[in-house]
């Protein structure tokens, strides 16, 4: 199919005029090919027989495609070479495509994206002149740290020399540092150590978190001891069994989670993630769990909490655990959740207040569970089994009464921990 | 040294160019017996006669065209255009012959001619008559385009223009034609690409082309006498070839930047330098780079205004102020 | 009784064939000229050939029908005269002797083409042949034909200019300013419309009106004439007398020809929407100019069938050659995009200027 115009990428035969067999002279009209500009008449440059067409009336071919084969009589024509011989030259694209490797599976402490931050909050970027970003560079002031007297708060190079000149300025006031001790042994070596691909993502993440979310913090005390009879009992049962026969050893976490999710079915409106001009209602419960692992922090999810039972829960948290010690844990894992909770409890803390996980609105924060007395109902003093937990929530989505509304319905469920069977 | 008028050293480069190389002849509307709609050619007619003086009719696509042909064949004519306004007639001649002729001869065919005429608003001559037209000549590869301000710049640059192989457009301005300056008598002559730095400062830099360069030195003036800021100012000289050094040079030095030109803002000569001092010079920036261009309308008649449309003293030191 | 082509009546070929100027050709310069035409055709042919396998992009306008005028021109032409013309110009560029190869290289973008690749179909050019292009804007080219002639003047060679275009060109602004100058000035500039009767699709009747189209010297007061160019000796006689006006007395011609171009204005205009076949299919059979010169030179008996089948046989395969060189030719490196654009940038050993001059 020859090329007629400039444009043409296609052509269609529409009919011919030369029939098989047929004697065709140089120059002598064999066919009617439609173009994108014209209908053109398809001259012969060769003079012989018309051996084969390739193609039919009406076909639609590309261009450089063989339509017909002319030669001597009886002469077998070559298999038409189905290569087209269009010759467009295309730029080398060796250039274009470049070769990027990964030189390592990201690792993601919860990579949902995050819901579009609004139009310059003040403070969610830093503004600088590019020479101001140079010179704190190369002299190591963290930019957040210089208060920025350019137009829209940028920081200009005279800010970073005022600064200079400041931290220059203290240490001058400061004490003379001690001598360094001739005996005794440092608690560490100094060294610099290479911030790790994970260590880099947590300081990003909850940054950005404490920076763009604004925090507000309630307690709760819960009284744990129905909560330790009922696992006390329950693990007296399942600990004995095989796992496959529903073996298994129950944590307060895990109760814990089970409570979370049912005090959802009360209070939905804190299981929602702020976006900026709405706020996306989540049908399902899924729970990041915060696990410490080596050199930090990874929050894998359980999904569908709502749905699951105690023992599923359980079962799914320490497989999540052995996977995230074991650097195993998937992107899926790690995506997807609508709250998280964390507990330090075993290491003594008796509360404490947890940066939220974007794109949560919330995060639980459980502490150890500590005897002390408290009041009971006859306005005695009793032994009591204090947790508390923590609630950080994210004030433009959820407010504090919600909020409350929430920890209240929670504290209800785990101190009438029946009501999770319902 | 000598103090002479801007048009009387295009003068005496034409002189000297037409006497050292007897292939370079002048043509244009006026250029002879009138001795130049604005004397630049003043009295080069009695002295080379008219086979190398030649006035044409007013068909600039046929002499431009003319001269294009004939310094395909080795001469090396100077063409007047009264208005560099004027060559919008013959914009296919000079784009598209001019420029293009050694490319598609694979460098086969030369062509060295001078292109040369006021191109300039400010003198309430209109619309029509006003355009500054350099970025539409800078933006075509094959050309070259220079813009002298002194009368020193416009001997240098018109000579070596006139001995430059290539197509140059050397970019006039009827306000300086009447300018003096020192021009020494000694000969020499000013590469293309060169800018030059007409003051040094170290607080801010103006970067500026043709007129707009005696603005940035009012300004200047301006801006020392009343708040102690001392400013530098380069003047392009040159714009294809472009000297990219004395601008980044200029940035780095002192971290702010305004150019001005007379040119209009989309795509006008700045918009490309802009991008140069962003792309080079990115780190030395404390402070957005400003512009200041002609205001965004077609050349206005009423005296008055057109001092206001075309960039002014005043404007300049405002806007060098918002960034210091 | 508006013919397309101009209203002429018939040639006497014998006119001119008896004309001095053709008369004393030898046989050999004779046969060349049919040589020359066939050459001329065959690369035509050929060319239209790759454009359809897709090996020469943008546009090909093709001067089939054309060649006796080429042919002719060029044979009178002296080591002073310059010729130019417009985009249809392969058949000048081997008139004037240019090569096959790096014609047909030029065409298919291959560095080794008489431009490097870096001009295409309608920019051949060859200095050392006194031929200055190959221009693609219509009638951009008539202005720079008048400063040629303006060179050779000036210097005081004696010499003219024979600048082509079309009828079409006729009414483009430059062409009358230039028109104006050259007489103005005396120029030594010959003039010549190949009229093919068409300005692209529009047959000439519906584009300009003052026929013939060369009486429009006379409101300058230039001499005009007009002739068929079917007949390589009726161009020759024509051309001759314009070029020795040029030449001796300075004064410019407009010469307008008639003739006929068997394909569309370029490869993708069929030629077919805006005339019938049968008027194309008249052409070749009554006056074709191969055809009718190969009558004549076996009227002179100076050729036979044999001969001329020879020929053709060479002239075809030198066609055939040169798509294969430029099949097997390289195209220009990258670097090639940005040489030939400056002298200076070509030249550094001479380069004066500083600065950038290329941007990104």
């Amino acid at each position: 199919m020859p090329k007629l115009s400039d444009t043409q990428t296609v052509g269609t035969l529409i009919s011919w005029l030369k029939k098989t067999g047929e004697k065709v002279e140089k120059g002598e009209i064999i066919a009617e090919v439609e173009t994108d500009k014209a209908t053109m008449e398809l001259e012969s440059f060769v003079a012989g027989v018309l051996i084969t067409q390739y193609v039919n009336e009406g076909d639609e071919v590309e261009i450089g495609a063989p339509i017909c084969a002319i030669g001597k009589t009886g002469e077998k024509p070559r298999s038409p070479d189905k290569r087209s011989p269009l010759r467009n030259v295309e730029p080398d694209p060796g250039f274009l495509t470049g070769s990027r490797q990964d030189t390592e599976a990201p690792i993601s402490i919860d990579v949902t994206p995050t819901p579009l931050a609004e139009k310059s909050v003040p403070g969610d970027r830093i503004k600088a002149s590019p020479l101001a970003r140079k010179i704190a560079t190369e002299e190591g002031i963290p930019l957040e740290t210089i208060s920025g007297t350019g137009p829209d708060g940028r920081v200009v190079k005279a800010d970073v020399i005022a600064a200079m000149e400041k931290g220059t300025t203290e240490s001058r006031l400061s004490i003379t540092p001690p001598k360094k001790s001739s005996a005794g042994i440092p608690i560490a070596d100094e060294t610099s150590v290479p911030v790790s691909n994970m260590r880099e993502i947590i300081a990003k993440r909850l940054l950005e978190s404490k920076k763009t979310i604004p925090h507000y913090y309630l307690d709760i005390e819960i009284n744990a001891t129905p909560l330790l009879e009922v696992r006390a009992s329950l693990n007296k049962s399942l600990n004995d069994l095989p796992p496959d026969r529903g073996g298994i050893k129950l944590t307060i976490n895990d109760f814990f989670l089970k409570a979370c999710a049912k005090a959802m079915h009360q209070v939905p409106a804190v299981n929602v993630s702020w976006m900026g001009k709405s706020i996306q209602q989540h049908s399902g419960v899924h729970i990041a769990v915060a696990i410490a692992v080596e050199d930090g922090l990874v929050t894998p999810v359980v999904r569908d909490v709502h749905l699951k039972s105690l023992s599923e829960i359980s079962t799914e948290v320490k497989t999540l655990a052995v996977k995230a010690k074991n650097k195993k844990l998937s992107p899926n894992e790690l995506t997807g959740s609508t709250i998280t909770t964390t507990n330090l409890g075993m290491f003594g803390i008796s509360s404490f207040h947890a940066i939220i996980n974007p794109p949560n609105s919330a995060i639980l924060s459980v502490g150890a569970i500590v005897k002390k007395p408290i009041v009971d109902d006859d306005d005695n003093i009793i032994v009591g089994q204090c947790m508390t937990v923590g609630f950080s929530g994210d004030h433009r989505s959820v407010d504090g009464a919600l909020g409350a509304e929430y920890l209240s319905a929670l504290k209800a469920i785990l101190e009438t921990p029946a009501l999770m069977l319902i | 040294m000598p103090v002479i008028y801007y048009r009387d050293a295009l003068n005496a480069a034409l002189d000297e160019e037409m006497i050292r190389d007897d292939r370079v002849f002048i043509m244009g509307e006026e250029v002879a017996e009138y001795n130049g709609a604005y004397k630049v050619t003043k009295g080069l007619l009695d002295k080379f006669g008219s086979q190398r003086m030649l006035d044409t009719p007013i068909s600039e696509s046929a002499f431009s065209g003319l001269g294009i042909g004939a310094s395909m064949m080795g001469l090396r004519p100077v063409i007047e255009f009264m208005f560099w306004s004027f060559t919008y007639v013959a914009f296919d001649q000079i784009f598209n012959n001019a420029a293009n002729i050694r490319y598609m001869s694979g460098g086969l065919v030369n062509v060295p001619i001078v292109i040369r005429g006021p191109a300039n608003g400010g003198t309430g001559v209109g619309a029509t008559h006003s355009h500054t037209p350099e970025n539409y000549a800078a933006s075509t590869p094959g050309i070259k385009v220079v813009c002298p301000v002194t009368p020193y710049d416009a001997k240098g640059l018109l000579k070596t223009a006139i001995r430059d192989n290539d197509p140059v457009c050397v970019m006039e301005n009827t306000l300086l034609y009447g300018m003096t300056g020192e021009v020494p008598d000694e000969e020499y002559l000013i590469p293309l690409g060169k800018a030059d730095i007409k003051k040094e400062g170290l607080d801010i830099t103006f970067i500026a082309h043709g007129r707009a360069v005696l603005t940035c030195l009012k300004a200047a003036e301006i801006l020392e006498a009343e708040y102690e800021i001392d400013a530098e100012v380069v003047d392009l000289r040159s714009l294809r070839p472009l000297d990219e050094e004395t601008i980044c040079d200029s940035v780095k030095k002192t971290n702010r930047v305004v150019l001005v030109e007379e040119n209009k803002p989309y795509c006008g000569t700045d918009a490309q330098i802009a991008y140069i001092i962003q792309d080079k010079a990115f780190d030395y920036l404390d402070a957005p780079i400003k512009r200041i261009s002609a205001v965004d309308a077609p050349q206005i008649y009423s005296p008055v205004l057109e001092k206001e449309q075309i960039p002014y003293p005043q404007r300049v030191v405002q806007t060098a102020l918002s960034i210091l | 009784m508006e013919k397309t082509t101009a209203s002429l009546e018939e040639s006497d070929v014998s006119i001119y064939a008896s004309d001095e100027i053709n008369t004393r050709l030898t046989t050999d310069e004779k046969i060349d000229f049919y040589r020359q035409m066939l050459r001329i055709r065959h690369f035509e042919d050929r060319s239209l050939h790759s454009y359809q396998q897709g090996k020469i992009a943008g546009f090909l306008h093709l001067y089939s029908g054309q060649e006796a005028i080429a042919v002719g021109t060029v044979s009178l032409m002296g080591k002073e005269d310059q010729l130019i013309t417009a985009y249809r110009d392969h058949g000048f560029a081997l008139a004037l002797d240019m090569g096959m190869n790096e014609c047909m290289a030029e065409l298919y973008g291959k560095i080794t083409g008489c431009s490097k690749g870096k001009g295409g179909s309608m920019h051949f050019f060859a200095p050392d042949k006194n031929f200055w292009g190959g221009h693609g804007i219509v009638a951009g080219q008539v202005p720079l034909g008048a400063g040629i002639a303006f060179a050779l003047k000036y210097q005081k060679i004696k010499g003219c200019c024979l600048c082509f275009l079309g009828d079409g060109a006729t009414n483009q602004g430059s062409f009358y300013e230039t028109l104006n100058l050259a007489s103005l000035w005396d120029l030594p500039v010959v003039f010549v419309i190949e009229n093919n009767g068409y300005s692209m699709g529009t047959k000439i009747e519906r584009h300009s009106i003052g026929r013939p189209l060369a009486r429009r010297a006379e409101t300058v007061d230039m001499d005009w004439d007009m002739c068929n160019g079917h007949h390589l000796y009726e161009v020759r006689t024509k051309i001759a007398a314009v070029m020795k006006r040029a030449q001796t007395e300075n004064r410019p011609t407009l010469l307008e020809i008639s003739t006929y171009r068997y394909r569309g204005h370029s490869v993708s205009d069929t030629g077919l929407s805006y005339r019938k076949k049968s008027e194309i299919e008249e052409y070749r059979e009554t006056k074709d100019p191969i055809t009718l010169f190969y009558n004549q030179l076996e009227k002179e008996g100076l050729i036979d069938e044999k001969a001329a089948k020879n020929i053709d046989k060479i002239t075809h395969k030198e066609a055939e050659d040169a798509a294969k060189f430029a099949d097997y030719s390289p195209y220009p490196t990258t670097e090639e995009l940005t040489r030939d654009v400056y002298w200076e940038e070509d030249h550094p050993e001479s380069n004066t200027s500083k600065g950038t001059i290329f941007f990104e």
